[in-house]
């Protein structure tokens, strides 16, 4: 993890050259420059410095749209593509590179990427695919306040977990000390592929998009998402982000692990109590076994393959001017950004404290989708204690396996 | 009308059910019949800001050439509809040759997910679509005794379930069922238990959800039996009164007869409609709960896998659904048909 800590880190000097070099109209004489991103604010201000470029020859447009992914496939198979760049994540350039929508950008970043870290570069089989800028996981939010008055020590481990939630609801601090994003679809499918992460174990075969979670690491898994449900708000099942975070705000919950691109939101002056914020603090994400038990993301940005050399190199360069040096330190606290020179403020401890635990990636596998959906269906009924953990397992490798056949990675 | 004129003047029409309904469901057949290439994949490195692994990547090329020479998919006739998403018919075998007593049985049904949401969406039309068509006459009856003055003011507030976007209202009353909400605390008080909570058994979710769907479907109801109402033969009525007929006598032998064509008609929009049921689901973040056949659907084309033959298949599951509850109306209104032939 040392690249990443250096990039966090480490200073450079080199954009800052060129940055004056691009200072009139970032260089770019003629094009179009068309992006499409996910809506939060971190985006917002990368788009917006991509958007300085726009005007004179240059024809800019953006779309911020919560649902980019549902839309993003049809709109970059189109020739030409309604869009030259989608700002991705981990899971979503894999869905765009399964059709080949995507086009490989070395000799771009070697024309005009000079200020960018080779961590930032996402490379596939060697060629360039995306640029990196922002990283992104869940981690501990802890009251500090709570666990002080409960006595009790920040967990580094889930069963720290339990035991400090048994404690807070014992001293009677809290009816329901824990608090997660379980809801079913999404993100209870990513709870359990961060649980199952801790384990340390890969969760599909070698060299092969067979499942391989039907065993004892997957029962591990399973077992500690239901013991941490005895701590939770018995509405668990209906939690997202948005949830989970009303509700830490409210005062109503002493542990999560939440995105870390939430830790912003929860320290604002906006819908919090003083003690609330002056109370929370973050830490890496707790372990199962010697990993944490979460997935590291990254943001970064893409072009598409459906567009002219021309307007490639103009939205390169437009996105270049999106993801500074000054951009990052402007907005210390909107992400973890991975830019050179950028230094990482109070609230981006947790997820650098949890890549630097050793922390995995979120696979970038042509077919983990169909395991995320499978996950976060099927392991509904074990929570609510209908159904027993070994069935529960089977049912997603059964639901698994036939998703992954309908969409060719299965014989 | 001579079987000409009426030919040239339902053209228009079905040349727009032709192109709008019935070729799109001919493309959702066809899509249901075939599966994507098998993908052609290799092992590369694959580098990112954490780290470098060796994984294994769909090889494009290939895999496009592939798709140009068959670009509707892999055939596989119907073994989409008989997989273990859908049909299931396979494991349903197993099941009964090892089950432990009929219960068992229906719950290895139960846990199958095309059975689960088969499940809910039967039960909430079967439940919703009476109590729509009960609620909704009560209302309009109601409605109907009133001083003409107030009606319009009556009306309108009666008819804001219906008018509110489903999404919305089912959001509103979500939020308002939420442990901390003004029905959700109120519930709570009544039953004198503070971790009482709609949203956490499936059961409750389920009686909510119904709840929901009477709520928001009995304006539709009483609308159309409102309008019938105002044309019951005041003469009848009247003798019936002299008769020494009551009013429940009246709604009984008059009304209800006069109304009977409304219900059927009410009852059949309703089935269709509530078959379909998907945005109370979305709205109470409902999910893990309840599932119901649209809902499978959404979730095939937006979740991380875009599964567009199963989507199909449900699709065309649904419909079969649908026909098979439309089945005795339909047949009675063919015997009707042969008749006046």
């Amino acid at each position: 993890m040392t690249v990443f800590k250096k990039s966090l880190l480490a200073g450079s000097l080199l954009l800052a050259t060129l940055g004056t070099a691009q200072a009139d109209g970032c260089g770019i004489e003629k094009g179009t420059v068309s992006i499409l991103a996910n809506d939060f604010p971190a985006l917002h201000a990368v788009v917006s410095g991509a958007e300085a470029c726009g005007g004179g020859g240059v024809e800019f447009s953006k779309n911020h749209n919560k649902d980019h992914k549902d839309i993003m496939v049809a709109a970059l198979t189109s020739d030409p593509s309604e869009y030259t760049s989608v700002v991705v994540a981990n899971s979503t350039l894999v869905t765009l590179m399964n059709d080949g929508l995507v086009r490989p950008m070395d000799d771009l970043v070697e024309k005009h990427g000079g200020s960018l870290a080779k961590n930032q570069l996402i490379t596939v089989d060697g060629k360039v695919m995306a640029v990196a800028f922002m990283a992104n996981a869940q981690h501990l939010f802890y009251r500090s306040d709570i666990l002080e008055e409960a006595g009790v020590e920040v967990p580094e481990t889930y069963d720290d977990v339990l035991a400090a939630a048994k404690a807070i609801k014992d001293k009677g601090l809290m009816d329901y000390p824990y608090i997660g994003t379980f809801k079913s679809g999404w993100n209870l499918g990513e709870e359990f592929v961060n649980m199952f992460m801790g384990t340390g174990a890969d969760m599909f075969k070698p060299g092969a998009a067979e499942l391989d979670i039907n065993n004892d690491n997957g029962v591990k898994t399973l077992e500690m998402l239901k013991s941490l449900t005895e701590y939770m708000n018995p509405d668990y099942l209906t939690f997202d982000s948005n949830a989970v975070q009303a509700e830490w705000e409210a005062g109503n919950a002493a542990l999560t692990n939440l995105w870390g691109s939430r830790a912003g939101a929860v320290l604002d002056d906006e819908g919090s109590t003083a003690e609330v914020v002056a109370g929370t603090a973050f830490a890496s994400a707790p372990k199962l076994g010697d990993t944490p038990a979460t997935t590291l993301w990254w943001d970064g940005f893409s072009i598409a393959a459906n567009t002219s050399d021309e307007d490639a190199e103009a939205t390169f360069i437009a996105m270049m001017n999106g993801i500074t040096t000054e951009m990052a330190n402007a907005n210390p606290d909107e992400a973890v950004w991975l830019i050179e020179g950028y230094t990482p403020g109070e609230k981006a401890i947790g997820v650098a404290a949890t890549a630097q635990a050793g922390a995995k990636p979120y696979p970038m596998l042509p077919y983990i989708g169909a395991l995320h959906t499978a996950a976060g269906a099927e392991i509904v009924e074990f929570l609510q204690g209908s159904e027993d953990a070994a069935t529960a397992l089977a049912d997603m490798e059964a639901a698994y396996n036939a998703a992954a056949k309908e969409a060719g990675f299965l014989k | 009308m001579p079987h000409r004129a009426f030919f040239w003047f339902i053209l228009p029409s079905a040349l727009a059910m032709l192109l709008f309904i019935a070729l799109p469901i001919a493309s959702v057949i066809l899509q249901s019949v075939h599966i994507e290439h098998p993908k052609v994949m290799t092992e590369v490195e694959t580098c990112g800001p954490f780290n470098c692994t060796t994984e294994l990547r769909v090889d494009t090329e290939a895999t496009a050439e592939l798709r140009k020479a068959q670009p509707l998919g892999k055939f596989i006739g119907l073994e989409t509809y008989l997989n273990r998403n859908h049909l299931a018919f396979d494991v349903l075998k197993v099941q009964w040759q090892e089950r432990d007593g009929f219960f068992s049985f229906v719950r290895g049904l139960y846990n199958l997910p095309f059975y689960k949401a088969l499940t809910f969406t039967v039960a909430y039309t079967f439940i919703v679509t009476p109590l729509v068509i009960l609620l909704g006459f009560c209302i309009a009856v109601a409605v109907n005794a009133i001083p003409k003055i107030l009606r319009g003011s009556v009306i309108f507030v009666s008819l804001l379930p219906m008018i509110v976007t489903p999404l919305i209202g089912s959001l509103v009353l979500f939020w308002m069922v939420d442990a901390n909400g003004v029905l959700g605390s109120a519930i709570q008080r009544l039953f004198d238990d503070p971790n009482l909570s709609l949203k956490a058994s499936p059961f409750l979710t389920w009686i909510m959800l119904f709840v929901y769907g009477v709520w928001h479907s009995a304006p539709f109801a009483f609308v159309v039996f409102y309008a019938g109402l105002q044309t019951v033969p005041q003469d009848t009525l009247e003798s019936a009164m002299i008769d020494g007929a009551s009013r429940w006598e009246r709604i009984r032998y008059v009304v209800l007869p006069h109304l009977a064509p409304l219900v059927t008609f009410v009852a059949l929009i309703q089935l269709m409609d509530n078959f379909r049921v998907f945005e109370p689901i979305v709205g109470f973040n409902a999910s893990a709960s309840a599932t119901s056949l649209s809902w499978i659907i959404f979730n095939d084309l937006f979740g991380q896998q875009q599964l567009f033959g199963s989507a199909a298949a449900t699709s065309m599951l649904t419909i079969l659904g649908v026909c098979i509850l439309l089945m005795p109306v339909l047949v009675r209104t063919w015997r009707q048909y042969k008749v006046v032939q």
